[in-house]
């Protein structure tokens, strides 16, 4: 029995598992990365045709599907493989963590004569002077390279000097080995404690859910009863506590039936204030984006702060992302916001809705909201038209009625100043139209960020130490001679020996020459 | 542009410098060997200040602050610091170790890596940042990726060197794997040449991969072409192979130990190995943290990063471990900086020509 454990511990500590399992996260990593992960049939069938075929790619794709392959980082023989991962690593640990204690702690002791001409590093001369008169010097000259040495005489006279630094460096491997450990434990808190979702707020609306990342939508079971529960909640006003009633059943009950479908209930609720977007000069590629976000409990709010790329916001624990922004399919419910001036100077800020009209203070024109246009460009004809879906360059149209009932109408675009002023010397200038965009927001809680980020700070340093730091030991031997004193130098370093080397002749000119 | 002019300048001679590092090779006249440094270390110079120029231009041009205005931020300006760093790491190289024949085998890495700039017709214009790489950790995360990457390259160098010196047996799997590695590097070349020759005034650069990468040679619409596209590969393969002892015979003329080249490989391994995890891997997860909410995804970008880094792992563990020695191990690095590529090319160039996931 006890030497079935032994096999199964040895098997695990050895080094060669930890080869085997390097190689094949590697290999099967590879195709994780060819294969669209969690991505629809069709994709990854077009994927597959254009690697083996289209004849072979629904095959190809039974059987990858068969093996994991299409969210193979989360399949089971991929996690184990991690686990066996974490398994050698700790074993491997406990197993050699003895051995390299005993060096650590062991203490530096003299060495015969004959095993220092052994030693890698080794240097032989003599100097005039005894043994005696040269050992104070030796001492300090040993200090100069930072070396306390401690003396020993042998028998017949010659006296031994010997130190070691930076032990504690043989640790470093170690330390960069259990990091690992910490970032894999880490990744598990935030995989058990936390969640990844995301939420998709149009202006001026308000979310107290968000939706998981991790849901498979491919079992319809579980999306028919997403449905079920999530249309219990819309039709209840987005009242939790309601919703939960209306099924009988009570909150908690009901907020982990939607946990369990992928819908994450927070206890507070997010307002999307305002979005915008800025572009680089005139061209439609996003300089930044920022949404203006609220957080509310129980309907008072608690903190507003703007969100944008790499600024998230926090709030319990929870970080929102800005992560991405859309234009809605509905452009009703748009509220243009307009600077309007008249032509005596005087200014007035209006928020309207298409097929509102309006009357410029100071003047006898009335102004008809006509059309909104999230991205306005013109055809040949002169036609307006709507050139992307996303609001890059708003403008409205509007139509005037001038004092004598003359009518004229024209376009204000937001980006173009110049379009905003009027024949009679007012203007309206157009400074957002509200209502009309959407935030992407990625919501994440990972309590467990915190034991990555230490394990990562571990690896740094014992990836340090291990790589650059070494466990130096020297050797000084003043044995009296004919012309003065022999002085043999003998030391060992595992890592950078040419460093050592220097420093060694460092040491040894304060040994040459004249006492 | 002021930097445009110094990276052209750069470019030549570079690629002098590799005319030159080879015909010392050859003739080992010290005069040469001197003109080559001379040439290497002016290419270094020019290539120096055509970054600061660059950075001062983007700093100008993008209004941010100084440290984000770093030129890091598309494959041309990667490829020129990575260019930049591999010869500073060979030139402390040439002085440290007093031996410039390694120059010959850098220098080409170099040339190929900016005539890949052309070849590709990528862009080489600044262009403004996205917002996910506004932030000062694009600064530390891509200097140290790069500088690593660097490192490995000396390694795969030294490497590839190591197995040429010591394999002579055509059956032996060493001397297979270096002379087909060799051969297919070049065919791929030489294929991306024959793209470049034939489609150079249609090309603009975002659709170069989808549009034209391979398609005058293995992708082409032609079968008859593709056949023999690939009768051509095998056809360099097998001469490289045939003919392999031709490279050994040179470079044993070096005077280059083996057990130095094997020295040269571990070393550069042992500096990149620990930048490329603080740099590439965790500084990037804390970036991604920041932009995203996620330290890891499992994209392929990262994926591949992890792969290059269990490689390297897989180096070090059997060479101290498992006790591997000489062209086993050898053969280890070259794969290493295989991923390397892929990691730094591959993933941008085919797998996102393959996937419809945006280039984040």
């Amino acid at each position: 029995m006890k030497s079935f454990l032994d096999k199964v511990w040895s098997f695990l500590s050895s080094i060669k598992l930890a080869i085997v399992i390097f190689a094949l996260v590697a290999l099967t990593s590879i195709v994780g990365t060819v294969i669209e992960q969690q991505a629809s049939y069709s994709e990854n069938i077009r994927v597959l045709s254009s690697l083996v075929g289209q004849g072979l790619a629904p095959t190809a794709y039974k059987v990858l599907y068969a093996l994991g392959f299409m969210n193979m980082y989360r399949s089971w023989w991929f996690l184990t493989l991690l686990s066996l991962f974490a398994v050698n690593l700790l074993v491997c640990s406990i197993d050699r963590f003895p051995a390299i204690w005993r060096i650590m702690r062991a203490p530096v002791k003299p060495i015969a004569h004959d095993q220092m001409k052994r030693m890698p590093i080794k240097e032989e001369f003599v100097s005039p002077g005894s043994p005696d008169s040269w050992l104070e010097k030796s001492v300090s000259a040993m200090k100069s390279i930072g070396f306390t040495a401690r003396t020993e005489k042998e028998a017949g006279g010659p006296v031994q000097l010997f130190a070691q630094k930076h032990a504690w460096s043989r640790s470093g491997v170690y330390v960069a080995h259990i990091s690992i450990l910490v970032i894999l434990i880490g990744a598990l808190v935030g995989v058990f404690f936390g969640f990844r979702g995301y939420v998709d707020l149009p202006e001026g609306y308000t979310a107290n859910i968000v939706y998981s990342n991790d849901m498979d939508m491919s079992d319809p079971g579980q999306v028919a009863r997403r449905e079920s529960l999530l249309g219990a909640l819309y039709s209840e006003g987005g009242d939790l506590q309601k919703a939960a009633q209306s099924l009988n059943e009570s909150l908690p009950g009901y907020e982990k039936d939607l946990r369990s479908v992928g819908v994450i209930p927070l206890d507070f609720q997010v307002l999307c204030q305002q979005f915008q977007v800025q572009f680089y000069g005139q061209t439609d590629m996003p300089k930044a984006y920022r949404s203006l976000i609220t957080v509310l409990e129980n309907g008072k709010p608690v903190v507003t702060k703007w969100i944008e790329v790499n600024h998230p916001l926090k709030y319990k624990g929870v970080m929102f992302y800005q992560s991405s922004f859309r234009l809605r399919h509905d452009l009703s419910n748009g509220v243009a916001i307009m600077d309007v001036r008249s032509p005596s100077g005087q200014t007035e800020t209006l928020k309207m809705k298409v097929g509102q009209s309006f009357s410029i203070p100071g003047t006898k024109e009335t102004v008809r909201l006509a059309k909104f246009n999230p991205a306005l460009a013109f055809d040949d004809q002169g036609h307006a038209e709507t050139y992307s879906q996303l609001m890059t360059n708003p403008a409205v149209k509007v139509d005037i009625t001038g004092p004598d009932g003359a009518q004229s109408s024209k376009w204000i675009v937001q980006r173009y100043p110049e379009t905003w002023s009027l024949p009679d010397g007012s203007s309206i200038g157009l400074t957002d139209f509200w209502g009309v965009q959407a935030t992407g927001l990625q919501v994440r809680k990972d309590p467990g960020v915190w034991i990555v980020y230490l394990g990562c700070i571990l690896l740094a340093l014992g990836l340090y130490v291990a790589f650059f730091m070494s466990h130096k030991k020297i050797w000084v031997r003043l044995a009296p001679d004919k012309k003065g004193t022999l002085f043999t130098v003998a030391a060992t370093c595992p890592k950078n020996r040419h460093a050592f080397e220097r420093e060694i002749e460092k040491m040894v000119t304060h040994l040459k020459g004249g006492n | 542009m002021e930097s445009s002019r110094f990276f052209g300048l750069s470019e030549m001679a570079y690629i002098l410098a590799m005319v030159v590092y080879v015909i010392h090779i050859a003739f080992r006249k010290k005069a040469v060997g001197v003109t080559a440094t001379g040439l290497a270390v002016f290419g270094f110079a020019s290539q120096t200040l055509a970054i600061l120029l660059r950075w001062r231009e983007f700093y100008l041009l993008s209004g941010m602050g100084i440290l984000r205005s770093i030129p890091l931020t598309n494959l041309f300006e990667s490829i020129i610091f990575f260019v930049w760093c591999l010869m500073l790491g060979y030139l402390i190289m040439e002085f440290r170790y007093k031996n410039r024949s390694f120059g010959a085998f850098v220098t080409p890495v170099a040339a190929v890596a900016l005539l890949f700039i052309n070849l590709s017709g990528m862009s080489t214009q600044i262009e403004p940042l996205v917002p996910a790489l506004q932030s000062n950790w694009l600064l530390a995360h891509v200097t140290l990726s790069f500088i690593s990457y660097s490192a490995f390259a000396l390694s795969f160098s030294t490497g590839l060197m190591y197995l040429i010196v010591t394999t002579e047996d055509r059956r032996e799997g060493a001397y297979i794997f270096w002379t087909v590695m060799l051969g297919i590097f070049a065919a791929v070349l030489m294929a991306m040449g024959l793209d470049y020759i034939r489609f150079s005034s249609a090309m603009k650069s975002e659709t170069f991969v989808r549009d034209f990468l391979f398609k005058s040679s293995y992708e082409s619409g032609s079968s008859a072409v593709r056949v023999i596209s690939y009768a051509a590969t095998a056809a360099l393969v097998f001469l490289v192979w045939r003919f392999g002892y031709i490279l050994k015979k040179v470079i044993t003329g070096f005077n280059m130990q083996a057990a130095t080249l094997d020295e040269i490989t571990y070393k550069s391994v042992a500096v990149g190995f620990p930048i490329f995890t603080l740099g590439g891997l965790i500084f990037g997860a804390i970036w991604a943290n920041q932009a995203w909410g996620v330290y890891w995804s499992w994209d392929p970008k990262e994926t591949w990063s992890l792969i290059t880094w269990f490689i390297y792992a897989f180096y070090l563990h059997a060479r101290f471990l498992r006790g591997w020695k000489g062209r086993k191990i050898a053969m280890v690095a070259t794969m290493g900086f295989v991923a390397v590529i892929f990691t730094y090319l591959g993933v941008n160039l085919l797998l996102s020509g393959l996937h419809s996931y945006g280039s984040r």
